[in-house]
């Protein structure tokens, strides 16, 4: 083959990783890869703000379990993009970002739109290249493919001088990516796999606390089918709603802060602690001196450096999720190992006390038949999209809320910024997965702080036709900070009241969507499903009681047995 | 306590500030660092001396692993070895103090690498302690500048854990 362009090369990198549709925002730094993408079948999603491009690229990954592609311009394109990359490298999310950048000569001369974006994303990119040797284009993108995909995933950035993407290279073949440097690592250690299940077997309290790792690694079957085996109750993280389904009776919903007061409990009370994908973070331990403190701790993590970061564990099993997960099952079905049914009878009278607490304290809001309640209308979007749809989350209470009441039965059907709390997630997640899933319904629950971070995407979500619902709901404040405020500083509301905002039906209405609103518990239903039912943008604006409380409540730094209840 | 950790790099542009970056990051400390490349000039070995308890050792260890341009992590500490410092110290020598300083540098098998009239420049090899030990000897009759390269390490071979 003779010599191509750069920029032929990139595109015929994307077709070869199989990428069909990309997020970003041209400048002077990415004009000719613009150009020639115009020739492409592959469709570039023109957003409004380069961080809703990431954001969008972040969820077609989270939804798809592809690897999402985001391409922004030099300078301010590439800064836009950071707070979208640090989204995406908190929550290990697939992504290659590419960014323009000046030509090589100019490097390091503080030219127009010259910003040092490798140095700026280092410590938030799983690996990030500045390609300075034409002949490297090719090869650092099947790299970065590689990188972004395998192990622990996570973003890659890769910088492209704009003089490296004009000139003429060769295209190397492909061959089979081999980095001596890095290798994760798949495939669990038998011993530690018979260790772990040795200890599964003689627990009498045992729980699975499960992570985004499992939605990840795709295992959700494996681990539906080890918890059932077993009869092992389990409990999700934020990032793990999904990954067994919501509405069976061995789930115990979400632990952590906003944790069911079931799931806290019983992490307290268990024995063992099976923690798959998971990571121990502050938000789900609480005070760790208490966390799990009568149990034995394994641990499945594709990353050594997650295990024994924060707890120490009895048994730590590196390893993908799936594989660990299939190897456990298969030990349990060795006859000679253990009697399934003597297992789940075991069990018996720890679900005597489970149910016990699940009566005691159930997930719970006291409805009212004046102010709308934000619980009930999650209960009610649940009910209408029969729990199937696709919700992204913006950040805050309006997070929490979606995090409790909708019962996610499937994996990547929930869509939401755990790790960093980015408020303006949502939109522009929701756009990335209704582009991926043209004929699912795409929800985005809001809060009236968040949505106005990245609005802007209403124009994005029009012009490529993606039908998303955004239910907003609306306390006028800055909800999740203004209740700290109430419980933790005298109620003094410093800077989160949010009264003066846009009028969401009409703001709706100037973007060519469609607006409706509720303000009574009466219409809620009503607006839910006219919305469904409508082939366009829709902005459902939702009055909500202003001061209603995410509950039960873990206060940080607590113990997570010492919760706020409703 | 003190570790010595030697890690194998990619020689290429940006690797240092994966490096020094994941340590001013997550909060770990840096006594020294050296860095330079190997018999493999596409390979750099970084020595670095750091302090931590254990947990926090393996989470650098890890850390460090988990680099995309890390090749290899040894914590030569683990093992029998040998480390290495070059001190470079200007040391005030008057008429009344030169032959004690020359004294001084004999015993520590110095060598005078620079001289003027009021002052020698001296160079000393040697371990962390050795180091450390002239430098209290000579502080009394006055330092005017000291350069440390950090120390250098290597485990003995056949060393084991
Ligand atoms: C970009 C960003 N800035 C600030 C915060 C801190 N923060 C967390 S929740 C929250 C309030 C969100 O308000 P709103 O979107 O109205 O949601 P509500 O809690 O009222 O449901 C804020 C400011 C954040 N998470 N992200
Ligand atoms: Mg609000």
């Amino acid at each position: 083959m003779g010599k191509i362009t750069g920029c032929k090369a990139i595109v015929q990198c994307l077709q070869e990783e199989g990428v069909s549709t990309i997020f970003g925002y041209p400048g002077g730094a990415v004009i000719d890869l613009y150009d020639e993408l115009m020739d492409a079948d592959i469709t570039n999603v023109l957003v409004r703000h380069e961080q809703g491009a990431v954001h969008a690229a972040d969820a077609y990954a989270r939804v798809t379990g592809k690897v999402g592609v985001a391409l922004l311009t030099s300078g301010p394109g590439a800064t836009n993009g950071v707070t979208g990359i640090a989204t995406a490298y908190s929550d290990s999310i697939p992504l290659v970002v590419l960014t323009g950048q000046v030509p090589r000569a100019l490097i390091g001369n503080d030219a127009f739109q010259e910003v040092d974006i490798v140095g700026i994303t280092r410590p938030c990119t799983k690996h990030n290249y500045l390609v300075k040797n034409k002949e490297e284009l090719v090869p650092v993108l099947r790299e970065a493919f590689h990188i972004a995909r395998t192990g622990r995933p996570g973003p890659v950035l890769v910088d492209l001088p704009k003089d490296v993407v004009k000139d003429l290279i060769n295209f190397p073949e492909k061959t089979p990516i081999r980095m001596q440097n890095y290798q994760p690592n798949y495939i669990p250690h038998a011993g530690q796999i018979a260790k772990a299940c040795k200890l599964i077997s003689k627990a009498q309290k045992p729980v699975l606390y499960v992570g985004g790792g499992v939605i990840l690694s795709d295992a959700s079957k494996e681990l539906t089918e080890l918890a059932k085996k077993l009869s092992i109750p389990v409990t999700m993280t934020l990032m793990g709603l999904g990954a067994f389904p919501g509405q069976d009776e061995l789930s115990m919903g979400m632990l952590g802060m906003h944790g069911s007061y079931t799931a806290n409990m019983a992490v307290a009370e268990c024995d063992l602690l099976i923690a798959v994908g998971a990571r121990f973070d502050d938000r789900v331990t609480g005070k760790l001196d208490d966390f799990a403190t009568k149990a034995k701790i394994i641990h499945i993590d594709i990353d050594p450096t997650s295990i024994s970061k924060n707890v120490k564990v009895d048994v730590p099993i590196v390893a993908d999720c799936k594989h660990a997960l299939s190897a456990m099952n298969e030990w349990f079905d060795d006859e000679e190992h253990s009697d399934i049914e003597e297992e789940a009878a075991r069990h018996l009278p720890w679900f005597e006390i489970i149910r016990g607490w699940t009566a005691a304290h159930p997930l719970s809001y006291k409805m009212d038949d004046k102010e709308i309640k934000p619980q009930y209308v999650i209960e009610k979007i649940n009910e209408l999209t029969k729990g199937e749809a696709i919700i992204t989350t913006e950040v805050g209470q309006n997070q929490m809320w979606a995090a409790q009441f909708y019962k996610f039965n499937k994996p990547r059907n929930f869509v939401t910024s755990g790790g960093l709390g980015t408020m303006g997630f949502g939109l522009p997640a929701a756009i990335g997965a209704q582009m991926a899933f043209p004929d699912k319904t795409v929800i985005d629950i809001a809060g009236d702080g968040s949505i106005q971070m990245n609005i802007q995407e209403l124009a994005t979500a029009r012009q490529y036709n993606c039908p998303v619902k955004i239910a907003i709901l609306n306390n006028n404040y800055l909800g999740m900070v203004r209740q700290w405020q109430e419980l933790f500083y005298k109620k003094r509301y410093a800077s989160t009241d949010m009264t003066v905002q846009p009028d969401f039906v009409e703001l709706a209405k100037a973007f060519g969507a469609v607006g409706l609103r509720a303000t009574k518990p009466s219409e809620v239903e009503d607006v839910i499903k006219e919305a469904l039912s409508i082939k366009n943008v829709v902005i459902m604006d939702f009055t909500i009681s202003r001061e209603e409380g995410v509950y039960p409540m873990v206060p940080a730094g607590s113990s997570n047995t010492q919760m706020l209840l409703v | 306590m003190k570790h010595t950790i030697s890690v194998l790099l990619q020689n290429k542009p940006g690797v240092l500030s994966r490096v020094t970056g994941l340590f001013s990051g997550r909060g770990f400390n840096i006594e020294s660092l050296c860095v330079a490349e190997t018999i493999d000039s596409g390979v750099s070995c970084l020595t670095l001396v750091t302090k931590g308890d254990e947990a926090i050792i393996e989470q650098i260890t890890k850390q460090l692993h988990k680099l995309i341009d890390v090749i290899k992590v040894t914590d030569i500490s683990e093992k029998e070895y040998v480390e290495r410092e070059m001190v470079l110290i200007r040391i005030k020598a008057e008429a009344n103090t030169r032959a004690e300083v020359l004294r001084v540098i004999d015993i520590f098998r110095g060598k005078v690498v620079d001289v003027s009239p009021r002052s020698y420049a001296v160079e000393v090899t040697g371990s962390a302690s050795k180091i450390k030990a002239i430098i209290d000897i000579l502080r009394p009759i006055g330092i005017k500048e000291i350069v440390r390269t950090g120390i250098i390490a290597m485990p003995r071979a056949g060393a084991s854990k």
